[in-house]
């Protein structure tokens, strides 16, 4: 039962979740997790004032369940299946991440920057929110996101997928490469 | 019927919740080291996903394979179009660069217990209540 408390291969959990697709897809569903944020939106009643939001949200209600269980799985793994939870990526990366000025590495996710000393900073509030923000909005903007368009739609052979998932990394390599050499050892050194 | 459903929609998160986690597909360091190119692990776990996902589809399409519901499974068409796709893309891209999760790691860190996640909740929600506003005036 080791297997359970290492990381879990890319091979074995590409398969998994490719089986979570085909699963949504026998229950008569998509696989597409950025739904919930438009649904989110009609709960609250946005539906009223801007008719994007205004449709019957309840019938996107399988979708919560789907979120509510990928909540109880995180904890799940976290309580019961992780010994060491630092990630082994490559030396090269932390390398670059060092010299963006990172100094936590080790858990699953930079405590620099997924701690409430980094969110309740001014600058670091406002570097969650926004890129939130981006999510959001460029998610609903292009249809989907990694769920719907990477996984669902490119099984599909759906081109408008793949077209997407070009932006997905057009943008991604701008903020890398350009963005975030500049803002975060800034906002870091505002914390530390 | 519906008991089972409920409890099948919340299994199937969970599964996803667990293998996300376990694939460490939720850590901000390995869409770093993904979009840095410094590693084949994203793009192994991703191009399996997609491998598995488009030999189940044409065998799903092949056997024209029933729901639980005992429905067809269709396939819809996403609708044709360049800008919405490229552009929205690039915008989403941005902010899984910054925050290193799409939308489904978000509530799986936040179930992990990096409970920071609510901001970047926040902000996805009204990044989406922004676009239902905009959606007339942006070019799709």
């Amino acid at each position: 039962m080791d297997w359970i408390y290492e990381p879990w291969p890319w091979y074995i959990s590409g398969a998994i979740i490719g089986s979570v697709m085909v699963g949504l897809l026998f229950m008569g569903k998509t696989f597409g997790f950025s739904g919930n944020f438009r649904t989110l939106c009609a709960m609250s009643g946005a539906g009223s004032k801007i008719p994007f939001f205004d449709y019957d949200w309840r019938k996107q209600s399988w979708n919560l369940l789907f979120l509510v269980g990928a909540v109880l799985g995180g904890y799940i793994t976290s309580q019961f299946f992780t010994m060491d939870s630092s990630v082994a990526i490559s030396e090269q990366t932390v390398e670059d991440l060092r010299a963006l000025g990172l100094n936590s590495f080790d858990e699953i996710q930079p405590t620099d920057i997924f701690g409430w000393e980094f969110a309740t900073s001014i600058g670091g509030l406002l570097f969650l929110l926004i890129g939130g923000f981006f999510i959001g909005f460029g998610s609903r903007y292009a249809g989907g996101c990694t769920s719907g368009h990477a996984i669902t739609g490119i099984s599909e052979l759906q081109v408008p997928s793949l077209i997407a998932v070009v932006g997905f990394f057009i943008g991604g390599l701008l903020m890398t490469f350009f963005v975030l050499p500049q803002v975060l050892p800034w906002l870091l050194s505002a914390v530390n | 019927m519906k008991v089972f459903k409920f409890f099948a929609y919340i299994t199937l998160g969970i599964l996803f919740g667990i293998v996300m986690t376990k694939s460490e597909a939720i850590s901000w360091f390995r869409i770093q080291e993904m979009f840095r190119f410094q590693s084949f692990h994203m793009y192994g776990i991703i191009g399996t996903a997609v491998a598995f996902g488009v030999l189940a589809v044409q065998v799903i399409k092949r056997s024209e394979a029933k729901d639980i519901q005992g429905k067809p499974i269709q396939f819809n068409d996403k609708e044709k179009s360049v800008a919405r796709y490229l552009l929205g893309g690039t915008f989403f891209g941005i902010g899984w660069a910054m925050t290193g999760a799409c939308p489904g790691p978000i509530f799986v860190n936040f179930g992990y217990g990096y409970t920071v996640m609510i901001v970047v909740i926040i902000g996805a929600f009204l990044g989406t209540l922004v676009y239902g506003v905009l959606k007339e005036r942006l070019p799709h």
